[in-house]
């Protein structure tokens, strides 16, 4: 779907590593273009019209964003550098003042290192508890299992909607009900789930939502922090400076500014913001429900072809999201991902931030096929018939 | 060497590699990965005064990173830390695609293609750079 619309797939290229970002379409790449050459001035600083139209296209950004995850106030909608950073800021600035010694946090074995990271350091400062939820043979999360993890001092989920391995897709809106009638937070990590699907945070009833612009044909180093408003209200700005304060005549009497500028502290990611604005106008035009759609349709086709190769291991048969996980017989992942290389297929070997995977999956490392809706049914056949050669994957892999 | 010829002593070395055992007692040990962290690579060293006189080695990896792993182990075992010090240079010198001196490194040149494409270079490094660890650690 709307090829045209990349430059980069004018070339030979076949690129299935949407997972660690995607590519970028044309109109963004123009729309921050035209933001540094035609109107490159501050946001919330100057009385004059270019200040005045930068203004208008970063909030109008944050408009967009709050419309296409359907929640419900602007304010609930803060821009940061990514999901890592949303993530940071919601482990340290919010649950870092509420959580205490021996209160629970669960995750899974397949996060990603920026939903465990942070949850870590705050296991090793102030003693509270990291447990995992168990996955079942599919290694998915399943009610039950989360039922059989909670305890009376559980209080946090903090889980990826889909996973960057696995690629199964949690059902977030029962975990966010099972968890409210037991007074638990959710804070979802929507990094792999956001660009995929249609999202609607208020039928979720998500507390807190992380997800990155660059996954979704946006730029790098934007991504949004979704909080409900008035849990948001609670979140320490963890960076202070410019553009956050009221007023600050002496140390006792900072006035900080309303959400969510209190925590865009420092000139932000401008052209970035804005060029998310754009990628999400652009995702909206093709609908999400297309995307989704097609990637199913992309995946199955995918399986079908993989599973009569005898040297193919899929990780992942079943799973809903266009994530494909495997390994070839007796060849290192980083060796398959350099094969494909040499024909122009870039795929991802290792094992994708998901370090603590291994315990579970028992495998170390995989090549990864992430889908995106600018992949086609023919760059698949291509994947296919160089995989489907053993003899030729060890012969060139070298 | 020629490319056919630096294939057959890569995947000879891969499929076939030398020493990959447990450590036995005496040995010092040493970890050496690449920043991905995919090839991990656990080496363990005997010495004899400052001859390398055992290398041994564990770990996940890459063709390129366990072929060189056993490459670099044959090549070593038996050299004085100096000796080797001057061996782990000229293959820092073929891999960065500076002169190098072919008869001292011997198979090793096999790595001389492969370390041009992408971050193979780094595959190829990967035991040296640990070896190198190891050694100086020993003669600081
Ligand atoms: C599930 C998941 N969470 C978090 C992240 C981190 O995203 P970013 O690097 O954009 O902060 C990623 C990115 O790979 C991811 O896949």
């Amino acid at each position: 779907m709307n090829r045209d619309d990349f430059p980069l797939l004018k070339e030979d290229i076949i690129y299935f590593d949407n997972g660690a970002t995607s590519l970028k379409p044309k109109c963004v790449i123009d729309k921050m273009n035209d933001y540094y050459t035609n109107y490159p001035a501050n946001t919330h600083r100057g009385d004059y019209d270019l200040s005045f139209k930068v203004d208008q296209e970063y909030e109008e950004a944050r408009e967009l964003v709050r419309d296409f995850i359907h929640a419900k106030y602007l304010e609930e909608i803060v821009f940061t550098s990514g999901t890592t950073e949303s993530l940071n800021m919601i482990v340290n600035g919010f649950f870092a003042n509420l959580l205490e010694a021996n209160d629970e946090v669960l995750i899974t074995s397949s996060e990603h290192a920026s939903n465990i990271l942070p949850w870590f350091r705050l296991a090793r400062k102030m003693g509270i508890k990291i447990n995992y939820i168990p996955l079942d043979s599919n290694y998915y999360v399943t009610l039950d299992h989360i039922k059989k993890a909670l305890t009376a001092n559980t209080k946090v989920i903090s889980i990826a909607g889909i996973t960057n391995v696995i690629g199964d897709i949690r059902p977030i809106k029962q975990i966010c009900k099972l968890a409210h009638e037991n007074n638990i937070f959710v804070v979802l990590d929507g990094a792999q789930m956001v660009p995929h699907l249609p999202i609607d945070v208020l039928n979720l009833d998500v507390d807190f939502l992380a997800f990155s612009a660059h996954k979704m044909c946006g730029p790098t180093g934007v991504g949004v922090l979704y909080g409900k408003k008035e849990l948001l209200e609670h979140l320490e700005p963890i960076v202070l400076g410019g553009g956050m304060n009221e007023s600050f005549d002496n140390p006792s009497e900072v006035i900080l500014s309303e959400l969510p500028t209190r925590l865009e502290a420092g000139t932000r990611n401008i052209a970035g913001v804005i060029g998310f604005g754009e990628a999400i106008k652009y995702l909206n035009k093709i609908g999400m429900d297309n995307i989704y759609k097609y990637e199913l349709e992309l995946r199955k086709y995918l399986i079908d072809k993989l599973l009569p190769l005898k040297h193919i291991d899929i990780i992942n048969i079943e799973s809903d999201s266009g994530i494909v996980t495997f390994n070839v017989a007796n060849v290192f992942s980083q060796d398959v991902a350099y094969y494909l290389n040499k024909y122009n297929i870039c795929v991802r070997a290792g094992n994708h931030c998901a370090k603590i995977l291994k315990s579970s999956v028992g495998v170390n490392n995989t090549v990864r096929v992430s889908l995106y809706f600018y992949n086609t049914f023919e760059e698949i056949d291509s994947l296919v018939e160089l995989l489907s050669d053993y003899d030729k994957i060890v012969k060139e892999m070298i | 060497m020629d490319k056919e010829q630096s294939r057959e002593i890569i995947m000879e070395n891969y499929l076939h590699p030398q020493n990959r055992d447990l450590p036995h007692d005496g040995y010092d040990a040493i970890n050496t990965r690449n920043e991905s962290c995919i090839d991990n690579i656990n080496l363990y060293i005997k010495w004899n005064e400052d001859i390398l006189e055992d290398i041994v080695f564990d770990g996940e990896a890459c063709a390129v990173s366990i072929s060189s792993t056993s490459i670099m182990i044959k090549n070593l075992i038996g050299k004085k830390a100096k000796e080797a010090l001057e061996y782990i240079k000229e293959f820092y010198h073929m891999t960065n695609g500076d002169d190098f001196n072919q008869e001292l490194l011997g198979d090793a040149c096999c790595y001389l293609e492969v370390s041009k494409q992408g971050n193979r270079k780094v595959c190829a490094n990967l035991p040296l750079k640990g070896i190198e660890k190891a050694i100086l650690e020993k003669i600081k």
